[in-house]
């Protein structure tokens, strides 16, 4: 094989620089999300619960304002009764944001981990403005 | 393996694959009923009678469009080529230009007129959107869903009202005071009065009926005793552009007018 010795060492650097985000992270752990439900609303709750179980709400809840939207836009349907049989209106202004107000800590920080950029905050919460993940 | 055998696999293949992909497009998705308020207001077809005598002092369609642009976050834009509009001031030139005579009195060539989306029976916009972002809802409202609006602007095209505006700038910096109950719209998207649908759904009169100190009358077209209903059957009434056969839900009165016009 002619230029062997430097086929061979640029193929290593080669490779050296694909792997070195996984080597700078060996050992290191994962460092979670935290989401904070320290507001005023959410502390106000004696039992303290969201529209739907916190495991549903945490894998579905992009797919729930997505039904929320439907509804309220297309068909007028504007209260949302749970499987627990609560009556909420299906707004995000008027139902999710007043609870979690503090945007930066509960949106946004899986949001932000997940790499994921919504553009609610283009059009809705606007009193705190524009998102920040952009 | 024969042609037989084959086609047994496949539609066993098919079968199966449309199973699995419907149960995980199910997954985790619980069974919820949604329903409207029980305080909503309801129609067969919402409409509305501008008495226009009600709106002849400079202040009485400033007073009602700013009320209604306030709740709605309608944002406030000097250069007229950027500005949003959901309901404004026009001349008679520009309201009813179909209308204009050289022999028209002067008194009814002065008057103002409020203007906005017409809400048509047969809305041309709707049919020219091609993401289905403006539709006519069963109550007779034109209205729109932003998410799903690409900013193409057929829909101003279409409209022979001009009731649609664009936004070409981000609205929001020109918000004075945002109305935290609803959102705001984007960069990118066309926006129009929405019969303050939000507010019929809790049951609420649209802002600027409220607004206007008894000069906007809204019911149910259908409804013969409706307050609309009454008004129509008392006074002479014209609508802007009827020979287009848009088939506009505003009604203008034009009542005693400044001279008894």
């Amino acid at each position: 094989m002619y230029n062997s010795k430097k086929i061979i060492t640029g193929i290593i650097i080669f490779i050296f620089i694909i792997i070195a985000p996984f080597l700078l992270n060996i050992g290191k752990a994962d460092v979670l999300p935290e989401l904070s439900l320290d507001t005023p609303a959410i502390d106000q709750m004696a039992d303290k619960h969201c529209v739907e179980a916190a495991e549903f709400m945490r894998a579905e809840h992009p797919r729930l304002l997505d039904d929320w939207r439907d509804q309220a836009v297309r068909e007028g349907n504007t209260i949302y009764i749970s499987t627990s049989g609560e009556e909420y209106e299906m707004s995000l202004e008027n139902s999710c944001i007043k609870c979690h107000s503090n945007r930066e800590q509960f949106c946004d920080a899986c949001h932000t981990y997940t790499a994921v950029q919504p553009y609610c905050w283009d059009c809705h919460d606007a009193a705190k403005g524009a998102g920040t993940a952009k | 393996m024969n042609r037989r055998d084959f086609i047994k696999t496949i539609t066993a293949f098919g079968i199966s694959s449309a199973a699995v992909y419907g149960g995980l497009n199910h997954i985790g998705t619980q069974a919820a009923l949604m329903e409207k308020n029980s305080a909503a207001q309801q129609a067969k077809r919402w409409g509305m009678v501008i008495d226009v005598s009600k709106f002849q002092n400079a202040e009485d369609i400033k007073r009602v469009a700013a009320a209604c642009h306030r709740y709605h976050n309608v944002p406030d834009i000097d250069d007229p080529a950027h500005e949003i509009k959901w309901i404004w001031q026009e001349d008679f030139e520009h309201t009813f230009a179909e209308l204009e005579s050289e022999y028209l009195s002067e008194t009814i060539k002065q008057l103002d007129f409020p203007v906005l989306c017409n809400h048509c029976d047969n809305p041309p916009c709707v049919r020219v959107c091609p993401t289905q972002a403006t539709f006519k809802q069963e109550d007779g409202i034109v209205t729109m869903d932003y998410h799903r609006c690409i900013g193409c602007r057929f829909c101003m095209a279409a409209c022979p009202f001009g009731a649609r505006s664009f936004n070409f700038v981000d609205p929001r910096p020109f918000i004075d005071e945002v109305n935290p109950e609803l959102a705001t719209r984007t960069i990118g998207v066309v926006e129009k009065c929405n019969f303050c649908a939000e507010r019929l759904a809790q049951g609420l009169d649209p802002v600027c009926v409220e607004a206007s100190h008894g000069g906007i009358i809204f019911g149910d077209l259908e409804d013969p005793a409706s307050p609309v209903r009454k008004v129509l059957n008392e006074n002479f009434f014209i609508r802007r552009k009827v020979e287009l056969g848009t088939g506009p839900g505003i009604y203008y009165v034009i009542k005693g007018g400044k001279a008894g016009a």
